[in-house]
């Protein structure tokens, strides 16, 4: 028991790591390592990914905020989107089937793939225009970018469109348990053109929130299981302290790389599962 | 107008304010918690191979989490830190709430709060 909670920790630290550099929860890596590697069921994978979301986005957030990479205005108004579109998920999960919204949202997905794929010259994003609501909630920041080494100005366009897509992603997450970390990267990327780094961090920072809105539900119907969640948790917190000062490094290029096959591969992923295909 | 200047001298400061501190030191404290928490009931369970309930029950009600807990059953212990780990995202929207009414910025009082009902309405929906 305690070799296969070590390996269950050595994972979750590379879940961490890669989870709070992407602004992903890691559930990509943990979900899947646990039911393919430890023989997992999916109903206990599943609880276990969103304590590793919760613990990614805690654990990461503490340097990113600290650091002033993490736009807190914007992470706090989008949250109004994801809660709500989180609790929706929970709430329709044993209602309705969620192949046709597998679909759709793995379409968006690969569409936000090629998008960023036209962007990976791009260090940051440039001529961007300040939107009037963007304004008015003083969305608009700036950071430290230590890759770069100066400081970041940053303008926020369409409001709307992230808000939207932001509440898609609360819906999936609270379906799921795992998918959202996506969905908020992308929002801010590539409809509100944050810099990268300030999307990931944001994202990040959204993510606990998002997760610990549809956690409850998840514990009281006993998908949180002791044994699995207690080393995912510990492993992803460490991973996710080492990832928070990587990721800061490392020049968003870099990062967009990493990002791209992983977004791929979710849109994929999502399609097959609402096709009935299994990957 | 001097009111706007001000405020707007206050968003373009460089550097982490006193909201970014607030809010880190206060993640940091969460996840510190609930850590320790969690790895004590994981070491518990490790050196006993008991989990303090019957077969492979463990409790799913915050009530008998927190029961099992203080009667130190590893598995209790272990449930009472994932609980507080999931209430450190929840605190840390509470507390932002707070150091936005300390610099008076309204409109963003109104916007914590309202994230924060949410998220504590969620884990009555759940029941």
């Amino acid at each position: 028991m305690t070799i296969v909670a070590i390996k269950i920790l050595l994972v979750s630290i590379s879940a961490g790591i890669l989870g709070s550099i992407l602004g992903l929860g890691g559930g990509i890596i943990v979900t899947p390592a646990l039911t393919l590697l430890f023989g997992v069921d999916i109903q206990h994978a599943i609880g276990a990914s969103l304590i590793s979301v919760i613990s990614t986005s805690s654990g990461a957030a503490i340097a990113y905020i600290r650091d002033g990479i993490t736009n807190i205005r914007v992470g706090m108004f989008l949250e109004i989107a994801t809660t709500v579109g989180a609790i929706t998920g929970a709430l329709i999960a044993g209602l309705i089937s969620p192949n046709l919204l597998y679909i759709i949202f793995g379409v968006l997905l690969l569409y936000s793939a090629l998008a960023m794929l036209k962007k990976t010259k791009e260090e940051l994003p440039e001529e961007v225009p300040l939107h009037n609501v963007a304004s008015k909630l003083k969305l608009q920041g700036e950071y430290y970018d230590k890759a770069l080494k100066k400081q970041v100005s940053y303008n926020v366009d369409n409001v709307y469109g992230g808000f939207g897509v932001m509440y898609g992603a609360g819906v999936i997450s609270g379906l799921l348990g795992i998918g959202s970390g996506s969905f908020k990267v992308m929002a801010m990327d590539v409809f509100m053109k944050l810099p990268l780094k300030v999307s990931s961090a944001t994202s990040n920072f959204m993510m606990g929130v998002t997760g610990a809105a549809s956690a409850g539900i998840y514990l009281y119907r006993g998908d949180i299981s002791p044994i699995i969640s207690a080393p995912v948790a510990i492993g992803v917190l460490i991973g996710a302290t080492i990832g928070a000062k990587i990721m800061q490094r490392l020049k968003s290029k870099t990062i967009r790389k990493l990002f791209i096959p992983v977004l791929m591969y979710v849109a994929l992923q999502m399609m097959a599962q609402g096709l009935g295909v299994k990957l | 107008m001097s009111e706007l200047n001000n405020k707007e001298k206050q968003n373009s400061r460089k550097g982490p304010n006193e909201v970014e501190i607030f809010v880190s030191q206060s993640l940091r404290f969460g996840v510190l918690l609930s850590a320790s928490v969690i790895l004590i009931g994981l070491v518990l369970f490790l050196t006993s191979g008991e989990g303090g309930y019957p077969g492979e029950y463990y409790p799913t009600q915050l009530k008998e989490i927190f029961a099992g807990a203080l009667s130190l059953k590893p598995f209790g212990i272990i449930l009472a830190g994932l609980v507080l780990l999931i209430c450190t995202p929840i605190m840390r929207v509470g507390i932002s709430a707070l150091v936005f009414l300390k610099e008076k910025d309204w409109l963003y009082v109104g916007i914590s709060t309202v994230v924060f009902l949410i998220l504590v309405s969620g884990f009555f929906f759940g029941k």
